[in-house]
């Protein structure tokens, strides 16, 4: 909790001073390309004359400073963020669900007979899966099922989260957003499995050394009950506590995936910021992101304490 | 001779001999050698008018044909011989971050390890930050305030991939800090910096060798990632620069892809190459961790 707390601090001090050493002039940067009243900028160059360490006060004071405008949309950074909030929830939320599914029952089939034919096909598989990067699949994708090639007729959109004109809130728009959430989420789901699917093999060939293990099959229980009985709730454990700990590797997964696919969630919203560059947006970004994987990062380690009685000391 | 280098050379052969009869390990060298072949040949084999696009003469977004192989780009340019040029800046990129990633962990790990008290804790909180923050928001800040090009390319992914290792190698330099041979290099009256070198850091290399092979597969990822998001200097045209390239100006839609797919099949093939060397060599040097 303390560790959680400090870590957070640091990345709230680290967001001040990252951005005070940027080379050239933040108000040029500001300005440039925009019609601004003279008199606000002469307003904000006060602002940043004043010490640092007076600067570093009042950003202290509130972090989340709610009057702080993105420098290419002119309008305030964390207002932008909560309105990318749930298509990001929605991607994201999605395909972690149905990649620890499906990760976790190809790691117990491969984990359970190591050596095996699934498991040599499996490992292959996810290896290769693993050295994709997850933008250039769901390139690939979107050329394929999208565009059209190879024979194959483009059934899915080219991207967005809903066709222009369509009420999201009423059943038929829901179907229109779930027919656009189907390639991203294929791209995501592929790259987070391998990953779950390696861990949850690789725990569950350690948990067949245990010894209760060989007293569960002397007592003459079935192989398969052995398996679900036994071996996988104790695997089970640093997976799931890994899929909370994997929160910063599937962030990268959202910005690049939702880039290619102008999915209108934070992802995209960092590429834009990143291509002004917009200062305070990114600024606003990273800290956004830190937190929530730090808090990931506690819910990890909560779960831990409340599932492994073993860690309670 | 003396004694310890003989030893060393024993343990290279013993090491050779098991690499040798290792499938995967021995499928992932072939495939390096042939890529780092391309690396090194590249200048010989392109002529410099094939990179430039005022000199192009193919069509735009020209399907494979028997002059341009792989098609062609939005300017005209051949994508087999860019794509053999990206291999020198993707190559070059990876192993020089790996280089500054596996001295900063190497370092820290063994620091971390070796001292007690408050310096320890110190390092022990730093390398964790760098655990948890996530990587790619960490690097796009770091690189959006120093600037594209490749140097910066390779200083951000550098400091931003060490902390794996230096948890690894640390926990390793525990173990040994409670060897024999240490007390007695002690009580003979070791300095710190003695002691980490002479005794720490040999016996914690082989380690970081394999840790090695294992990082430039993710760095080479995190390069591909990071140039595709506009990071690197626009005028190297590394593999993620290419898919940079080839989204931005619209292949996706036009359907072209042979300038998508070659890029991404080169970036699995090092990474897998990497991988499979990597996860041979910690099955030798440490059989108990890969199981």
């Amino acid at each position: 909790m303390l560790r959680a707390f400090i870590t957070l601090a640091f990345v709230v001090i680290f967001n001040f001073f990252l951005f005070r050493m940027l080379p050239g002039d933040p108000i040029g940067l500001y300005a440039r390309g925009r019609n601004q009243d003279p008199e606000q900028l002469v307003e904000l160059r006060r602002a940043l004359n004043k010490p640092l360490l007076e600067q570093f006060i009042t950003y202290l004071r509130n972090p989340f400073d709610s009057t702080i405008d993105s420098t290419r949309f002119s309008r305030p950074v964390w207002e932008m963020i909560g309105e990318r909030v749930w298509p990001t929830l929605l991607l994201l939320g999605t395909a972690i669900l149905l990649a620890s599914l499906i990760g976790i029952w190809i790691g117990i089939r491969a984990g359970w007979k190591p050596g095996g034919r699934f498991d040599r096909m499996s490992t292959g598989t996810t290896l290769i899966l693993y050295s994709m990067p997850e933008f250039w699949l769901g390139m690939m994708l979107l050329i394929v099922f999208s565009v059209g090639a190879f024979g194959i007729p483009g059934m899915f959109p080219v991207g967005g989260i809903s066709s222009p004109g369509v009420d999201t809130s009423s059943p038929m728009g829901w179907l229109n957003v779930l027919w656009h959430l189907v390639l991203p989420c294929t791209t995501l789901v592929l790259i987070y499995l391998a990953d779950y699917a390696l861990v949850m093999r690789a725990s569950l060939i350690d948990e067949r050394k245990q010894e209760y293990l060989t007293l569960a099959r002397a007592k003459g229980l079935r192989d398969t009950m052995v398996r679900k009985r036994h071996a996988v709730p104790n695997a089970l454990l640093p997976t799931v506590t890994l899929i909370f700990l994997s929160l910063g590797f599937v962030v990268t997964g959202a910005i690049t995936v939702e880039t290619v696919f102008s999915w209108p969630g934070l992802g995209l919203l960092t590429y834009e910021a990143l291509r002004g560059p917009d200062i305070p947006l990114l600024q606003a970004i990273f800290l956004m992101f830190s937190i929530a994987v730090i808090v990931a990062n506690l819910i990890a380690e909560l779960l831990y304490v409340v599932f492994d009685p073993r860690v309670r000391s | 001779m003396n004694v310890s280098a003989q030893r060393r050379r024993l343990a290279m052969t013993i090491f050779a001999n098991s690499f040798r009869k290792d499938r995967s390990g021995m499928t992932g060298v072939v495939i390096l050698a042939i890529f780092i072949a391309t690396a090194i040949l590249a200048p010989i084999l392109i002529p410099d008018a094939a990179l430039d696009v005022t000199k192009a003469d193919g069509g735009r977004f020209e399907g494979p044909s028997f002059s341009y192989p792989l098609g062609t780009d939005e300017s005209g340019r051949s994508i087999l011989l860019l794509l053999a040029w990206g291999t020198r800046i993707s190559l070059t990129v990876g192993i020089a971050a790996t280089i500054i990633s596996m001295v900063l962990g190497t370092a820290f790990g063994i620091a971390a390890g070796h001292f007690r008290g408050a310096g320890s804790h110190a390092l022990v909180g730093v390398t964790d930050w760098f655990l948890v923050i996530p990587f790619l928001p960490l690097a796009i800040v770091l690189a959006t305030v120093l600037g594209p090009s490749t140097l910066n390319l390779i200083i951000v992914i550098g400091i931003t991939s060490w902390a794996g290792t230096a948890r690894l190698i640390r926990a390793q330099t525990l173990s040994i800090e409670g060897r024999p041979y240490l007390e007695r290099s002690k009580a003979l009256g070791a300095g710190n910096w003695y002691q980490m070198s002479r005794h720490v850091l040999p016996n914690v290399f082989p380690l970081v060798l394999a840790n090695t092979t294992l990082t430039v597969a993710i760095v080479i990822l995190s390069e591909t990632t990071l140039s595709f998001l506009g990071l690197g200097d626009p005028q190297a045209p590394s593999w993620g620069a290419l898919l940079d390239r080839a989204f931005s100006s619209g292949a996706v839609s036009r359907g072209a892809w042979w300038y998508v797919l070659p890029p991404g099949i080169c970036v699995v093939l090092v990474v897998l190459a990497f991988t499979l060397v990597g996860r041979a060599m910690e099955r030798i040097v440490d059989p108990r961790r890969a199981s």
